[in-house]
């Protein structure tokens, strides 16, 4: 309490440079909120209850969190270990390994649908070969999870891995000279000293794979409770009723808005 | 109405306290860089050295127009045109918001009509430029072994359709109604069970087939035509729809005159020719 209320007065104590301060952020805030105040007001109109529980909203939106939920499961499952392996083993070609798990956080989203197409579509390099057994992936709910698990679980992964490699050395030294086997040390220290770092690492993942959409659009397509996600049905929605994309959109804002509140919930209770 | 001017006003007085420059909306276009807007004189008596045109086009145009702009451009010295071509739905949405068009080119009338009744095009000029039918698409290798239109409804097959909203979606729509009389009744369901995917533009769903993801697709004769490695099924007469584009100048383009010519040009005898030779029926 007393440390915030002397920031505070150090705000209001600044002469004219405080201004280098309060200026540029005033104009971010601005262009942050100013858009999504546009859509919310806008959006504000006789139809919006009819739009927004409409059973197209209701399936995209039961969709897009079925399908979220899953990717995210998926992403800690797997990306767990992996980020626990690049945090504290050392092998060859370790940086190169990054760069991959890197890569899908800064290629654009259709570059990742396409890529997804190229590998496992019905003549893809591998699809090929489930498309011999029967399996095609293409057009299927399964589709839309794994266009999230690839652009969302790096999230997960990089902030799982910084979480882990900041565990103080010793602690896991002592524990080991303690007669304790690797799992142990992974179960009763790593886990709940990087919790923090998993949880939003977690929340992350799931607000991306909630807003994913180019990746979606080409490798899974747009077919009404199969593959149309939130965000596709707001891009269809977008070239048929405006009012309909709106009322959808504000209702993935306030469920984004809820995902946030619940990290910063996560956040204060770990402090 | 009133709510989006105080909020563009709003908008603006921010802008302009903050000492920037208040950019016109954004509108995804194709081709951005050689649109210019601010480089046209704003004298309107002497005829401007360089002009750019810009004009909407529905997607199954995309091969055709980009031919009829270059040879536009070059019978025309200091004329650029440029494209922004998507579904004719999706261009609709964007000259309602904003988009700065000079011509509106639309795959049915439907669209059309929705500008025109936003009063941003006088009915009487729109005209139209072509027709164009419906057909069916496979990939080369055929996976699913589909010999006639009645196999469409075989169950189990991956079809691949353009949106409702997407005026090629509705006239596959309206077919397969067609198709009810001359198949049973229930060929519609039966068909509409094997859609896996309602793509957001024709170009998608020819995509779709030639990468061999979708069994089938249903498109207009002209991208059928651009995409030569695919196999097709024709739709006989009695059950095919004849899709007619009209064409239309903004009321406010920025430039009125060579709209009017670009117009002019689609309807001649030369432009005619190109849309013929992309696969559409002209209407001369």
């Amino acid at each position: 309490m007393t440390r915030r209320q002397s920031t505070s007065r150090r705000i209001f104590s600044g002469g004219i440079s405080k201004w280098i301060f309060i200026l540029p952020s005033l104009i971010l805030l601005a262009f942050f909120a100013l858009p999504l105040f546009a859509l919310v007001y806008r959006s504000i109109e006789p139809d919006f209850f009819a739009n927004t529980l409409s059973r197209q909203a209701f399936q995209a939106l039961k969709l897009s969190l079925g399908t979220s939920s899953l990717s995210t499961m998926i992403t800690v499952l797997l990306g767990t270990p992996l980020a626990y392996l690049l945090a504290r083993w050392k092998f060859k070609f370790k940086s190169w390994l990054e760069l991959v798990i890197d890569l899908p956080i800064v290629l654009p989203p259709s570059v990742a649908g396409l890529a997804l197409l190229i590998a496992f579509g019905r003549r893809g390099i591998f699809g090929a070969y489930l498309s011999e057994i029967g399996i095609s992936i293409p057009f299927t709910t399964t589709a839309v999870i794994m266009a999230q698990l690839f652009v969302a679980a790096p999230l997960f992964i990089r902030s799982a891995r910084i979480g882990f490699a900041h565990v103080d050395k010793q602690l896991e030294e002592s524990a080991y000279v303690e007669g304790a086997n690797q799992w142990q040390v992974f179960y009763e220290i790593m886990l709940p000293i990087s919790a923090r770092a998993l949880a939003s690492g977690t929340i992350l993942t799931w607000t991306r794979a909630l807003g994913e959409f180019g990746a979606t659009i080409l490798f899974a397509g747009n077919l009404e409770g199969v593959t149309q996600t939130m965000p596709i049905a707001i891009y269809i929605g977008f070239e048929r009723d405006l009012g309909v994309a709106m009322a959808l959109s504000v209702v993935l804002i306030l469920v984004s808005v809820v995902l946030l509140i619940l990290t910063k919930k996560i956040d204060n209770e770990e402090e | 109405m009133k709510r989006l001017l105080s909020l563009t006003l709003l908008l603006s007085i921010f802008l302009t306290a903050c000492g920037a420059s208040a950019a016109p909306t954004p509108v995804p276009v194709t081709e951005a860089p050689t649109l210019a807007p601010t480089e046209v004189p704003p004298t309107a008596t002497s005829k401007p050295e360089s002009q750019t045109l810009l004009v909407f086009a529905a997607a199954s145009l995309t091969d055709a127009f980009t031919e009829i702009g270059a040879a536009f451009d070059a019978a025309n010295p200091g004329v650029t045109t440029t494209f922004n071509f998507a579904g004719s739905q999706a261009l609709r949405t964007q000259i309602e918001e904003g988009a700065p068009a000079d011509v509106f080119a639309s795959a049915n009338k439907t669209q059309m009509d929705a500008v025109i009744a936003a009063s941003l095009i006088t009915e009487e000029t729109q005209k139209n430029f072509l027709t164009n039918k419906l057909v069916v698409i496979l990939p080369a290798n055929n996976p699913a072994a589909l010999e006639k239109l009645e196999d469409l409804a075989k169950p189990g097959i991956k079809l691949v359709l353009a949106a409702k909203e997407v005026p090629v979606g509705k006239y596959s729509l309206e077919a397969f109604n067609l198709m009810n009389g001359s198949f049973g009744i229930d060929f519609k369901d039966k068909v509409l069970a094997n859609v896996v995917s309602n793509e957001d533009n024709v170009k998608q769903v020819v995509a779709k087939v030639q990468l061999g993801e979708a069994d089938a697709g249903i498109v207009y004769t002209s991208d059928a035509i651009a995409a030569p490695d695919l196999k097709t099924l024709e739709i006989p007469a009695d059950v095919n729809v004849i899709a007619k584009y009209p064409i239309a100048p903004l009321s406010n383009a920025k430039n009125a005159e060579l709209a009017a010519e670009f117009i002019e040009y689609v309807l001649s005898a030369e432009g005619q020719a190109i849309l013929a030779k992309w696969g559409f029926i002209p209407v001369k």
